[in-house]
Order: structure tokens, then C-alpha cells, then sequence
């Protein structure tokens, strides 16, 4: 991910995604997507598009799983 | 990169990887949607921020979040099905010093384990209780627990929970907050990214509590299970602030954190050398390794009567003479509820050899203080054995010419002494005439132990003395 691409950033551990797509729901602008590829347990993991994160982190309070996601914000 | 900071990322509270899994080992088991993995993060997050990751004894259940050992990188203990709240006391009393936390979701807590939850609360335990409620049973598939909704189809509700057939969904958070022991007790909820973020501040202050020592928190949070609802983690969601949170309104129920005084820490329990003192048994201290018995001894006794007469006490005194003697001793009574009246029996095996069975169904002596309990009992005494009966004479149906019989008027003789209670001692005098291999002193050393006062340790002297005395004649 480039950075300036938004003011925060999203990483995602695809193996650990379950795609329960609470994240895209909470997710203000609207960044987060289910993706069409399907993870090694056969979910739709969620991904990010690109730019437009805020950094933050409502995808990550609402996420189930410990370490899918990783949030990130663009230093002062 | 170097110019953006994390700002969320997996706890440190939580292993790296779960050993658990063979493969994907960074993944949790729970269902997509699942609230157990968000209670489990906002757990960890308190945690973490209280810094207690180090004494922290994490107390999992039965259920689906049985496994929680395998995610929290604590203490972890992981109790029967109910008992967390039980075990969590157990352990926050053993050790003070450590933070003690009990997680279980609604079957665990509401049903089988409901009066290990009320009493642990009413206690007022320093211990914090997650409790975390989908109102269905997750694990097992899908049955009604006391927490589901009416109307609510489960596999053991198919046309619906009826409150006339099932009951009422149970508010656990309004019932225990009438208690005078819980410090704090809050409903929380999972249904959106707002009342999660509510659930962790009330899963903080719940820790918080027990840090300070101030007693007893509990915090319910209504949580999505889109699996067994059959509902996607959308619409999980949903129920949980539309249909959960309808009946089961979020909000503090309880909260005297303000005025809670820190618990004084327990004192240390006593050297376990001064238990024989507490107990008022005394050692003797020369004797304390316990005399070795001179000839081999194999008591096999049955004692019965009627609830009252004495007849456990009796076994009583035998077996803790036999221990005095320092031989193995069993006492196993087997009585009614009954105090008084009922039918009462025991079991006594003293020995110069381990005791295998305490259970004696092949008495080699058989003290049968009335009529009925020798009946009962005198066809199960082996060839050659002795029957002491409390009568004046055996009733001829009941004779056996392979037994020694010996037929007193016990309780009489007893009454004679002046306390006609005294009967079953006054047989205990008779039968020490008669066995070998208990010393009289240690006879004499266990009714002081067995008998309470002053009073009866007299009498109860004196009809032994009788005892022995009305056997010899014969």
C-alpha cells in the first residue's frame, strides 16, 4: 500500500479473514470490501480498496477475529 | 511506510499462535460473526491496559468458548460445566494477589451452573464474571437455554419458546443486582461498533473493580450466535440490538463502586502442622509414629439398631481405638435421614493390613442392638462369628449353631448404670472381652476423643467396665 493514500491504513491476514463482513458494515467511508478471491477455508476474505481510510479502527473494534486486521494512521 | 503507526493491531494478551490448530494456527474456532471473538478481544484489551497479564487466571467454561485457554496467554483454568464461579472463588482465595476472571456464556452460567453464579455473587467474590449471553445453546446446536427469547424456535422448542410450557427468558444482570454482594453489574451489548465499544469500558471498569479489591463485577453482554440463529453476521447483529436488547435492556444494574471499601485481603490459611491442633485432636507425640500392632488383626463389625441408640458412635469409638492401636481402620455409616428412630447401621473394619473395601457384607461380628436389625442381618455373619444381641435371649428363628451368640440385655444393664443410653457402650465393654488386638488404653483414649463432655465420658467409663464384667459372668 502506498502510503498517502489515506490517512490511515488497513492490513489484512486473509488466512485468518473468516468474511463475516461485520468491518465493511461498520466501516465509515466505505472502504472495505468483501473480495471475490475465496481464503485457503473458502471464505470471501474482506479486502481493502486502496485509498480512503480514515484510520479509524471501527473495522477492527467490530471484528471478531483477534488478528485479521491491522490498522494503521499517518503519524502527526 | 515509516510515517504511519498502528494504532489497532491483535493483543498481546492473546499467543502469537493457537496451538491448537494444525494448520492456519493464527485463526480462532468460533463461527464467522461469532461475539465470542469480540468479548474475547475486549477482554484482552482490558487486560492489557490494567497491565495484570501476568497475574491474570482466566476461568473458562463449558460451551463454545470452552477452548479459551488456547487464545489468552494467562493463567488458565478451565472448570466443569457451571462451576467457573466456584472455581474462580476457589482460586482468587488461594491466591489474593492474582486477577481472577470467569468467562461463560448462558447455559454455563444461567442453567446448570445458576447457583454457583448466585451464591459466588451474593458472596460478594472478588472476582470478575463475563457472562456472555446469545440466548441459545451454540455449542450443542441450537437447544433452548434460560435465556431464550419467547417465542424462539431452538431444536428443543419447535414451535416456539411458551412462557406456560418453558418460562420466561431469565434477566441474570436484574436478578443478581437484588443481591447485597455484587459491586457492579452492567448488561452490555455486541450489535454494533458503538455499544462494542461500550461493552470494553464496562469490561474495564469490571476488572478495574477487582484490582482495587472492591468485590464481586459482573458483565452480561448480549452477543451474536449467526450460526445457530441461522442469520448472517448482519443480521446477527441486528437481533442483538433490535430483538436481545428489547428483553433484556442494557444499562448498569448495580454499581456501589463508589462506596465499596477494598476487601481486606484473606489471611494466610494455617500451617498444616497446626491443623491436628484445630481440630482438637491431639498427637501423641511420642507415638506419632504409630505403634505397630503385635499380632495380625482382621475386624470385619457390623453394627445396627434404630437411629439413636448409638450405633455410629459405637463404630466410632472402635475405629478410632483401632487407629489408636495403629492399625488401618474404615468407619462407613449408612443411615435414613431420620435423627432419631430410624434404621441405622455401619460398617468397621480395623486391621493390621491396608483396608481394601470399607464395606462389610460379610460380618465376622455382628453388634445388633434390636430385634429387627438382627434379623436383618444375622444370615450375612460368616461361619464361626459373633453376634452380640441387645436382648435378653435370641428369638429361636433367629438362632444359628455356626455363630457364637451371645444375648445381653444391654440397654437395661445400661439403665441400671443410670442412663439407659448407654447401651451401646456397655456391648462395646462386652465385645472387648471377646477380640483381640485393641489395647484397652487405646479404648480408653478414643471415647475421650469421640465423647464430647465430661459428664458421659464417666458414664460411658464406668458401662464399659459393666460390659465387661457381664460378658465374663456368662
Amino acid at each position: 500500500m502506498k502510503p498517502g493514500a489515506g490517512r490511515g491504513l488497513v492490513e489484512i491476514n486473509v488466512e485468518e479473514c473468516k468474511g463475516c463482513g461485520l468491518c465493511t458494515d461498520a466501516c465509515i467511508p466505505k472502504v472495505l470490501r468483501l473480495s471475490a478471491s475465496l481464503n485457503r477455508y473458502g471464505y470471501h476474505p474482506v479486502e481493502y480498496e486502496g485509498r480512503g481510510c480514515s484510520g479509524c479502527g471501527l473495522c477492527f473494534v467490530v471484528c471478531p477475529e483477534p488478528g485479521a486486521l491491522r490498522v494503521l494512521k499517518l503519524a502527526a | 511506510m515509516a510515517n504511519y503507526t498502528t494504532v489497532h493491531e491483535k493483543s498481546p494478551v492473546f499467543y502469537p499462535e493457537y496451538e491448537r490448530k494444525s494448520e492456519a494456527r493464527g485463526q480462532t474456532h468460533y463461527c464467522p460473526g461469532c461475539g465470542h471473538g469480540i468479548a474475547h478481544k475486549l477482554l484482552a484489551q482490558a487486560i492489557d491496559d490494567l497491565g495484570i497479564q501476568d497475574r491474570t487466571i482466566l476461568v473458562s467454561p463449558v460451551g463454545c468458548s470452552v477452548f479459551a485457554y488456547y487464545y489468552f496467554d494467562t493463567g488458565n483454568i478451565q472448570a466443569a460445566h457451571g462451576r467457573a464461579p466456584a472455581v474462580a472463588s476457589a482460586v482468587k482465595r488461594a491466591r489474593p494477589g492474582s486477577i481472577v476472571i470467569s468467562y461463560q456464556g448462558d447455559g454455563d452460567l444461567a442453567a446448570i451452573g445458576s447457583a454457583e453464579i448466585l451464591h459466588a455473587a451474593n458472596r460478594g467474590e472478588n472476582i470478575t464474571v463475563l457472562f456472555v449471553n446469545n440466548a441459545i445453546y451454540g455449542m450443542t446446536g441450537g437447544q433452548m437455554a434460560p435465556t431464550t427469547l419467547l417465542g424462539h424456535k431452538s431444536t428443543t422448542t419447535p414451535f416456539g419458546r411458551n412462557a406456560v410450557n418453558d418460562g420466561y427468558p431469565l434477566r441474570v444482570a436484574e436478578t443478581l443486582s437484588v443481591l447485597d454482594g455484587p459491586v457492579y453489574i452492567e448488561r452490555v451489548a455486541l450489535g454494533n461498533a458503538k455499544q462494542i465499544l461500550q461493552a470494553g469500558r464496562a469490561v474495564r471498569r469490571a476488572l478495574e473493580n477487582q484490582v482495587k479489591g472492591l468485590g464481586f463485577s459482573l458483565v452480561e453482554i448480549l452477543s451474536p450466535c449467526p450460526t445457530i440463529w441461522k442469520l448472517d453476521a448482519h443480521q446477527a447483529q441486528q437481533h442483538v440490538r433490535e430483538g436481545l436488547s428489547s428483553v433484556f435492556k442494557p444499562g448498569v444494574y448495580c454499581d456501589r463502586t463508589k462506596e465499596a471499601v477494598p476487601r481486606p485481603e484473606p489471611k494466610p490459611g494455617p500451617a498444616l502442622t497446626g491443623i491436628p491442633r484445630i481440630l482438637g485432636i491431639e498427637l501423641n507425640e511420642g507415638a506419632s509414629a504409630a505403634p505397630v500392632a503385635a499380632a495380625s488383626v482382621d475386624l470385619r463389625i457390623r453394627i445396627a439398631g434404630f437411629g439413636g441408640q448409638g450405633v455410629l458412635m459405637l463404630g466410632q469409638v472402635l475405629a478410632e481405638a483401632g487407629m489408636d492401636a495403629g492399625l488401618d481402620v474404615s468407619w462407613l455409616p449408612s443411615y435414613g435421614p431420620e435423627m432419631r428412630s430410624g434404621t441405622s447401621n455401619c460398617h468397621v473394619r480395623i486391621s493390621s493390613r491396608p483396608v481394601d473395601s470399607p464395606l462389610v457384607t460379610r460380618p465376622a461380628v455382628l453388634l445388633a442392638l434390636n430385634e429387627p436389625s438382627l434379623r436383618k442381618f444375622i444370615s450375612s455373619v460368616e461361619p464361626g462369628g459373633l453376634v452380640m444381641y441387645n436382648g435378653r435371649e435370641v428369638p429361636g428363628d433367629c438362632r444359628r449353631p455356626d455363630v457364637d451368640l451371645l444375648a445381653r440385655p444391654f440397654t437395661e444393664i445400661a439403665d441400671e448404670l443410670g442412663e439407659p443410653r448407654a447401651g451401646n457402650i456397655v456391648m462395646l465393654g462386652a465385645l472387648l472381652r471377646r477380640i483381640e488386638g485393641i489395647p484397652d488404653a487405646s479404648v480408653d483414649r478414643a471415647l475421650a476423643r469421640v465423647v464430647k463432655t465430661q459428664r458421659w465420658l464417666e458414664i460411658d467409663r464406668k458401662a464399659i467396665a459393666r460390659g465387661r464384667e457381664v460378658c465374663h459372668v456368662s
